[in-house]
């Protein structure tokens, strides 16, 4: 019984982590007022930069480091589109989506079918060992653990620190924030630039620890599902953390249920992350008051300097 | 940065056309240049992406056949956007369309053609318009934002067709493929010429009327004012709820049949891939044709060419056929990008030297 609690404890984790680094970031560059719906195609990115260099250098932290770098790519042509010529901001997303598809498909034409080199698992002499503990707490790769960090990070961030302040401000009245003197696009554009490397990291833990290979659109959405979590959490990072282990349960148990030969059809299963994030977008949602009070209010409105 | 953005204080007209010019003229260029990059020779690579498909015997048919679905999906995309309603799982409404009509045709192989067809076309109708009824009903009922709902539920339809095309649908005769048996000759779209489907005349002949009517009716204005200004919608008293339900089932609708004449016509059954992502292409065909059906037209062309032209460079440069989908999203970056002259100039910075 324990051993079945720690394993199913542990793929939950797993399932869940990509969906919190990328949702993590796409949380700090809304709370700055930037919706990107190009997630999907900067993890993408990340997982076939990820795979490629961890393969020819042969080491997992550089491959990990080229993934966040060609993110951080990515979200910065998504910033001088939408922020420098003031685009529109969902369409820009799509397009940086529907690029980085085409584009990690293309890198990735000579890697399809390799084995990956893995992210080793950072164990704790002795702490490591005990039971259930062990594996639960000290037995995962350090992506895992940066992803706790990170939203930790970004709680803090937000709610304790001076730029944190400054940072809401420019998202929820950029007009306000500017005439304060503050500069608008550049947080902005750094706020954007810090959801390209989470979700490049999202893609470099799908590539090089879920399932280590590559794969075209090998994401399977997940980059749309981390966006959906944002507006379930209602912005608030603490209910991020929450929704994204939620959502690993549920994409954990799809696929786990699908090895019982149940007689479900597999299809049907494999569906289950997808309405299931429709689910939790109408039970949030149709508190209609609650999504006011928390969205960020210019949220996806371009600005431009008058003076 | 030496360059400042100066309002123009209303839209400019030439610009609003120049703009996708000047965005397929840059994206040539970035294009070539990004051949260049990966060792093709620009010049020869950028002939065989656009010019290339279009000489061969059969390649204006191919042409139109690959625009006609494009245009159809994007010309319902334009009545959602102009009311900024972003229906972005018109996949998902194309996939349900090629089910219900393709389960009608397979359902009555029997039938004869003057009575199949069209039941077969209005189950593809209906099967889009009701998988955007999802969409429409969960964001007026419940306030759930339609663009992740309908990309999810895009998702789901891929599946749906998956399980029908593996398990209950499948071809007893086809060795296992994941494909149903080929629709009877009373479900098949006819063709006007050979290699032009009926779907090519019928999706400029809709896009003309779709544009007829959102110029010369009360509910083009109601759209455009919401899209435009909505506080003023409000206060005119144009219901949002009806205009988004209208707006998401006019949309479903155009993706259903564009779905049911893709499988009832170029591909003849069901099988699990039945699209090449038309349903996300047409959101660049709705851009980069402003809106505007009849713009839609001639973008559909351009967009369906990208399509043969990566075909074409997948057999001539070795290049993977992913390239369409980098040629899609970069031009879709350059449109959105000259669109800032629309509204603004690009002035030297004043006191920068």
């Amino acid at each position: 019984m324990i051993f079945l609690l720690t394993s199913f404890i542990v793929s939950v984790i797993g399932a869940a982590t990509p969906l919190l680094l990328a949702a993590t970031g796409e949380l700090l560059a809304e709370r700055a007022g930037v919706l990107n719906l190009g997630v999907e195609g900067m993890m993408l990115i990340g997982a076939i930069a990820g795979f490629a260099v961890a393969h020819v250098t042969g080491s997992t932290l550089l491959g990990v480091l080229a993934a966040a770098l060609a993110g951080v790519a990515l979200a910065l042509i998504f910033a001088f589109f939408a922020l420098g010529l003031l685009a529109n901001q969902i369409a820009t997303g799509l397009a940086l989506t529907i690029f980085g598809r085409g584009f990690s498909a293309l890198a990735g034409a000579g890697y399809v079918g390799m084995a990956a080199t893995t992210l080793p698992r950072l164990r704790v002499p002795g702490l490591s060992d005990l039971p259930f503990l062990g594996p639960v707490l000290f037995g995962h790769d350090g992506l895992v653990y940066f992803s706790f960090a990170a939203i930790i990070g970004v709680a803090w961030f937000l709610a304790r620190t001076h730029a944190g302040l400054v940072l809401r401000a420019v998202g929820d009245s950029h007009d306000a924030a500017h005439a304060m003197g503050y500069k608008v696009l550049r947080i902005r554009a750094a706020a954007t630039a810090f959801g390209g490397a989470m979700a490049g990291l999202a893609g470099a833990y799908l590539s090089l620890s879920y399932s280590p290979m590559w794969a075209e659109d090998m994401s399977a959405g997940r980059g749309w599902i981390a966006l959906a979590l944002v507006v379930f959490a209602g912005w608030r990072p603490g209910w991020l953390a929450a929704g994204a282990y939620l959502f690993g349960a549920v994409m954990f148990l799809s696929l786990y249920v699908q090895g019982f030969g149940l007689p479900i059809p597999s299809p049907f299963l494999s569906a289950l992350p997808y309405l299931g994030t429709v689910l939790l977008l109408v039970l949030i949602s149709r508190d209609r008051r609650l999504i006011r009070l928390n969205q960020p209010a210019s949220l996806g409105r371009s600005f431009h300097p008058a003076r | 940065m030496l360059l400042d953005l100066e309002p123009r204080g209303a839209r400019s007209r030439v610009w609003t056309y120049a703009s996708p010019l000047l965005a397929i003229a840059l994206t040539v260029l970035v294009v070539g240049l990004f051949f260049a990059a990966i060792g093709k020779a620009p010049g020869r690579a950028v002939a065989v992406f656009f010019v290339a498909p279009l000489l061969g015997a059969g390649g204006l048919a191919a042409l139109f056949v690959k625009a006609a679905p494009l245009i159809l999906i994007a010309t319902g995309l334009c009545v959602c956007y102009r009311a900024n309603v972003w229906n972005i799982g018109a996949e998902g409404q194309f996939t349900l369309g090629a089910i219900a009509g393709g389960g009608v045709a397979l359902g009555f192989p029997d039938a004869p053609f003057w009575l199949l067809y069209p039941a077969v076309l209005v189950a593809g109708v209906a099967g889009g318009t009701g998988w955007a009824a999802i969409t429409a009903w969960l964001r007026t009922r419940f306030n759930a934002n339609e663009i992740l709902t309908s990309l999810m539920l895009s998702y789901v339809a891929q599946l749906l067709l998956t399980w029908l095309v593996t398990g209950p649908w499948r071809d007893p005769q086809g060795f296992g493929f994941p494909q149903t048996a080929e629709f009877a000759a009373g479900a098949a779209t006819p063709m006007l010429a050979p290699g032009i489907y009926l779907g090519c005349l019928a999706a400029p002949v809709l896009a003309l009327l779709v544009w007829l009517l959102l110029r010369h009716s009360v509910l083009g204005f109601e759209l455009r004012v919401m899209g435009q200004a909505p506080r003023a919608a409000r206060f005119a008293g144009f219901g949002e709820t009806r205009l988004v339900w209208i707006a998401m089932l006019a949309s479903g609708a155009m993706a259903g049949l564009a779905g049911v004449f893709e499988v009832t016509g170029p591909i003849g059954q069901l099988t699990n891939t039945i699209s090449p992502g038309y349903g996300f292409t047409a959101v660049i065909v709705a851009f980069l044709g402003r809106l505007h059906p009849l713009g839609v037209v001639l973008a559909g062309l351009l967009l369906a060419l990208s399509y043969l032209g990566g075909n074409a460079a997948q057999i001539d440069l070795g290049t993977p056929a992913a390239v369409t989908g980098i040629f899609q999203g970069i031009l879709l970056f350059l449109l959105l990008g000259s669109d800032v002259l629309i509204l603004y100039r690009v002035r030297r910075r004043a006191g920068a030297a």
